[in-house]
């Protein structure tokens, strides 16, 4: 089954945020900015005043891959990978739960994937009846 | 500019046998490199006093030190960003002895990453507090876990948007493998492949990479001894100056994993070291004659390309299939076969390579050539003829 997902002390908001079913980001306080992967303060102001804005969860697929040899560790079959792009402008790696390849441009929304250890990961699905961006 | 006399200089390179099973330690194999180095050039290992190496060399600086009889070390660094670092380790040596700092500079990396681990595998015995650690907290738990699987993700939207093919990518493999093909320290020595080959080879990472577009997983080590061009006078081998030697590390970019700036097409650390290059040596990277260009995968090769200047954004896989990569091309890829042909020394094998072809005494030896450019990525140098 999927691993846990490593915890540090700056980016423990956003697995919390995930066991929590919603897929947030850091935000800068003073300067409203967002920010992933998370840091320690805002390399723009340099507020240590840090906060967390949850995003829309729709994004567009900017590329994938999938692990043959070695499969993924950790998992049944080695999933679809996605670098995904937020509408909000924040990218991550995640999943594409799907039975085919995921496409360029294709859009996204999120969901959340249970762990080994009970925790939490965003997953996407594709957006039915929408229609893919150009890439 | 520093005066000539103290210009930095490469004047020893040593490499041990690249295999896939080397049957001594990491450590015996950074000995045994070093040790070249210093006999090739001349010089006393024991007169050794400055060293460098990158992230993920097993072997250290004590170990060295303790094998080779170093006295006394005035500067040993190890650098971050793993084998993009292969050619930052010129920077440092050139300041180490252009500086007065150091009078002669062991630049090192020794693996047994076939035999004792697999280099290439899922790196889950990793600190998630490693240093640049976004490839793991990021990616593990989402089954990205191997270096290919990483690539596979940073380059996926420029190939897509360029319209690249897995055949545009074979034919680079194909290149290293002609070039390996005829030289004899080479793993793939008499052993070109063709595109066919390429498509016909398994899947590593969909849906870019087959296993012919990676790099080997090697045994072996490598050394480069660098002093200043007075010292050199002294010693056995025509010294290769180092003319140029830049790198860089831009805000919120990354190596492998840099998923997370900048608009993923534009190779903006490879433009931004290109330009520093010409300014301090007036030097391009296209107008040299020899291009050793770091080949963890083959869309490295084309971004590369592209960053350091050799052809627009997007030009690249029609760069290459014009032939200007061919020994006999404008700008000949790595005549040693690169990491994809001759071993993956983390990078360093590849500037050995380059010394020889300034040397003029390489297995395939680019004729005339007054100049060659090193490239591992976020580094930059360029070398000239002994």
């Amino acid at each position: 089954m999927r691993p846990d997902p490593i915890q540090r002390i700056d980016s423990t908001f956003f697995w919390e945020g995930c066991e929590r079913g919603e897929l947030v980001v850091q935000k800068c306080e003073p300067c409203n900015k967002l920010w992933h992967p998370p840091r320690a303060i805002c390399p723009q102001c340099h507020s240590t005043e840090k906060t967390e804005e949850k995003l829309s969860g729709q994004g567009t697929v900017l590329s994938w891959a999938r692990q043959v040899r070695p499969a993924s560790y950790g998992f049944k079959e080695s999933p679809w990978i996605i670098l995904v792009e937020l509408d909000e402008g924040v990218r991550f790696v995640s999943n594409m739960e799907s039975e085919t390849a995921p496409e360029y441009g294709m859009r996204v929304n999120v969901e959340f994937a249970e762990t080994s250890g009970g925790k939490a990961v965003p997953v996407f699905k594709a957006l039915p009846s929408s229609k893919n961006m150009e890439t | 500019m520093v005066a000539e006399s103290q210009q930095a200089c490469i004047v020893g390179i040593g490499q041990t046998e690249f295999s896939k099973a080397s049957g001594r330690s990491e450590q015996q194999l950074a000995s045994e490199a070093v040790l070249m180095a210093c006999q090739d050039a001349g010089v006393s290992p024991h007169d050794i006093d400055g060293l460098v190496t990158f992230a993920i060399d097993k072997s250290d600086e004590i170990d060295v030190m303790r094998s080779l009889g170093c006295r006394d070390i005035n500067y040993a660094t190890r650098l971050p960003q793993g084998g993009a670092a292969s050619v930052t380790t010129l920077v440092h040596a050139k300041n180490a002895v252009e500086s007065g700092m150091c009078d002669y500079f062991i630049i090192w990396r020794a693996m047994n990453e076939r035999s004792q681990y697999r280099f290439g595998q899922s790196h889950h015995s990793l600190s998630p507090d490693a240093h640049s650690s976004t490839f793991m907290e990021w990616c593990f738990p989402f089954g990205a876990q191997t270096p290919a699987a990483w690539e596979s993700l940073s380059c996926g939207h420029y190939m897509n948007k360029y319209g690249v093919t897995s055949e545009d990518l074979g034919q680079i493999s194909v290149t290293f493998r002609k070039a390996a093909a005829t030289n004899p320290d080479a793993f793939f020595y008499g052993k070109p492949i063709t595109l066919e080959d390429h498509q016909n080879s398994r899947w590593i990472v969909e849906p870019w990479f087959r296993l012919l577009d990676c790099c080997q997983e090697s045994d072996g080590g490598c050394a480069v001894l660098v002093t200043t061009r007075e010292r050199a006078k002294d010693l056995k081998q025509k010294p290769v100056p180092i003319l140029g030697a830049e790198y860089s590390m831009l805000f919120n970019h990354e190596i492998i994993s840099d998923f997370y700036e900048g608009d993923l097409l534009t190779n903006d650390i490879s433009l931004r070291v290109t330009e520093k290059l010409i300014n301090s040596c007036g030097i391009a990277p296209k107008d040299t004659k020899v291009a050793m260009i770091y080949d963890n995968f083959t869309p490295q090769v084309l971004r590369q390309l592209e960053g350091f200047g050799y052809c627009g954004l997007g030009e690249a896989k029609d760069y290459v299939a014009d032939g200007n990569l061919e020994l006999d091309g404008a700008t000949p890829l790595s005549p040693n076969g690169g990491l994809i042909g001759e071993a993956y020394i983390h990078g360093i094998n590849n500037i050995t390579e380059g010394v020889r072809q300034m040397r003029g005494t390489a297995a395939n030896q680019i004729e005339n050539a007054q100049t060659a450019f090193l490239a591992s990525g976020v580094a930059g140098a360029i070398i000239g003829a002994a």
